[in-house]
């Protein structure tokens, strides 16, 4: 038959998107470990040390041109070894794109900063620094930002209470702000809001059904 | 004078003061917008160095949203940029949707445009305003403020509230627009350029406001561009960028308006820049009221929108559902995402990071002032005591937001 004997042809790879260009492009860059992309957005995971040649490549590189640091933040995730995560977004508005770059870091490893290829990053930096401890080095001006003059702790760490340590008021008889250790008339009510109501799984002394269940499920 | 100056004194060198001080700007002064020490070391009366002190309304904003719903989350976000701030819920509302992966209904995004856009006008109001009133004049903010008293009549007619509103909800917006209320928003629009050309009669060919502002506070492209700079400063350096047009969200890619650059990077500019805006916004909010038409405003899924009042009565579900969301909350898919609005004063975004649980995991507000009064140091050295007033003015920082 003719069609046994007609050599076949593959079907051509599909041509590479925009998109599949920019990552590979992106994935090139030093120190890039990983790239993925959520929700229409470009994550880059990168190595702590070469973040500032990365950063400085992102701005130049005239395929990237990222001219803009929209935002920097920590993430704190206390569970890991590296428990904290560096987020700056960046934004081209000549190529009209946004990447966010993510590095990981812990208490006391210092990041480079960046403030020698965004000036502005200084004041998010202070931020990262006083909210969450993360420590930059190569920073000038690392005082703390948002809280008090004299303020102990980083309050967007998760271990750090929402009501924090002291409360302050204005005390008549010294004639001063005064700082005293937090008086709580209430425990912080804390729901448990797992509740069966959307994925029940298996109900009290129903726990056989849910065993066939799952070994069906392993089966196929 | 009968002196005699001895001959040992006319020979050495004579002292002489240095007339350099530092001095506390603020907390409390009215031309500070709030809350905002500004540590000026000055030469006389040149500014040789700024050094702005924030923080001191720091209300902890994101770590208090890390312990309520999503839902709980939205009032947080009038209370930052307590000048525009349906603009501010509207970029949490877009984030939250994006990791739901829900989009609002046609109505919901036309009502989401207009009120945006009717906020842009309030914030411009009392930014161009009060920013005159530092500078010197005085009848622009008692003109202003009376117009803007009938745009939070609209806001209060749709939300219940003037300033606070509560409205843009995940998955579309709380409630529709009472019956009326589009005429009288059509009929505002109609007379309210007359008042721009008043305004705009007070100041644009005033000759002390020209003085004041006029190259004062000069940033070029590139500096804006370094410092992070969004919205109005920056279009005013001459970059053309509005998220409105480049990066559209909601309906705004079915409206037509202009996107005004400025040339200098000036206050004038500055001030120019959002005098024009003002008028696109209302050629913006005439097209929304043109194009909307009747339909749901909220998502029709119960699972994320609760069900009207008359529902409940009847029925049982909507009853559960109404409880549920109101308690526990809906549970947002585990994700990450940065969404950003062109807020009245720039670039306001949420980076969101959901767990998979009812609460984010973190919240991270992207404040538009932070950028520019981290710039102030820059932009006002070398300058006169009485400019550091004009540049804070032109920036229109609020420190709602910026303190978060």
């Amino acid at each position: 038959m003719a069609e046994d004997t007609a050599p076949e042809v593959a079907a051509p790879p599909p041509e590479p998107t925009a998109a599949e260009l920019f990552t590979a492009a992106v994935a090139l860059l030093p120190g890039v470990t990983g790239t993925a992309w959520q929700h229409g957005e470009l994550t880059v995971h990168a190595a702590r040390d070469s973040v500032v040649e990365l950063m400085i490549a992102l701005r130049d590189s005239p395929q990237f041109a990222f001219e803009q640091m929209m935002d920097l933040c920590g993430v704190d995730w206390p569970e890991r070894g590296d428990r904290f995560d560096v987020v700056y977004n960046l934004l081209s508005v000549s190529l009209n794109q946004r990447i966010r770059v993510i590095i990981t870091t812990d208490e006391v490893t210092p990041v480079p900063s960046i403030h020698t290829v965004w000036p502005a990053a200084t004041w998010w930096e202070r931020e990262a620094w006083d909210l969450f401890g993360i420590v930059f080095s190569g920073q000038p001006d690392l005082r703390r930002i948002l809280t008090d003059y004299g303020f102990e702790g980083h309050p967007l760490r998760k271990d750090f209470p929402l009501t924090g340590y002291v409360e302050v008021r204005y005390d008549e008889d010294r004639k001063s702000v005064v700082y005293e250790p937090v008086k709580l008339t209430q425990d912080f009510r804390s729901f448990d809001f797992l509740s069966p109501w959307e994925a029940l799984t298996t109900l009290p002394g129903d726990e056989k059904v849910f065993t066939e269940r799952a070994a069906e499920r392993a089966r196929g | 004078m009968s002196e005699v100056i001895h001959p040992a004194a006319a020979t050495t060198t004579r002292q002489v003061e240095i007339d350099s001080h530092s001095i506390n700007f603020g907390p409390q002064h009215p031309a500070a917008h709030g809350v905002l020490r500004l540590i000026l070391e000055l030469d006389g009366e040149i500014v040789e160095r700024a050094d702005p002190h924030i923080g001191l309304l720091h209300r902890g904003t994101e770590k208090l949203i890390e312990y309520k719903t999503y839902m709980q989350a939205v009032p947080y976000f009038d209370r930052l940029d307590y000048v525009s701030p349906m603009c501010e819920e509207h970029a949490f509302a877009l984030a939250v949707e994006k990791l739901l992966g829900i989009k609002a209904p046609d109505r919901a995004q036309w009502i989401r445009v207009l009120f945006a856009e009717i906020t842009r006008v309030l914030n411009h109001l009392l930014n161009l305003t009060t920013y005159a009133l530092d500078v010197g004049a005085i009848t622009p903010a008692l003109w202003g403020f009376e117009e803007r008293e009938k745009l939070m009549e609209f806001h209060e007619a749709a939300s219940g509230a003037r300033l606070h509103a509560n409205y843009f909800r995940p998955g579309g917006v709380a409630k529709d627009l009472p019956a009326g209320l589009t005429d009288k928003i059509a009929a505002w629009a109609e007379t309210f350029p007359k008042f721009l050309d008043d305004l705009e009669q007070l100041l644009t060919g005033n000759r002390i406001w020209r003085q004041r502002t006029v190259d004062i506070g000069v940033f070029s492209a590139e500096q804006a561009l370094a410092w992070g700079f969004s919205g109005p400063p920056l279009r005013a350096s001459g970059v053309p960028w509005d998220l409105r047009r480049s990066q559209p969200y909601d309906k705004y890619a079915e409206v037509d308006f202009q996107v005004p650059v400025g040339r200098n990077g000036d206050c004038f500019d500055r001030y120019l820049v959002r005098l024009a805006e003002t008028r696109e916004s209302v050629k913006i909010i005439k097209q929304a009221l043109a194009k909307m038409q009747p339909g749901p405003i909220k998502v029709q899924d119960r699972k994320f929108t609760p069900p009207t009042r008359g529902e409940m009565k009847r029925s049982m579900e909507a009853l559960i559902h109404h409880f549920k969301l109101y308690t526990e909350g809906y549970h947002v898919p585990e994700g990450t995402t940065y969404t950003a609005v062109e807020s009245p004063k720039g670039e306001f975004g949420v980076y969101l990071v959901s767990n998979g649980t009812n609460k984010p995991y973190r919240c991270k507000i992207r404040s538009t002032g932070f950028a520019f009064l981290q710039a102030t140091d820059v932009i006002s050295k070398r300058h006169m005591l009485a400019d550091v007033c004009a540049i804070i003015g032109s920036m229109d920082v609020v420190f709602g937001e910026i303190d978060r």
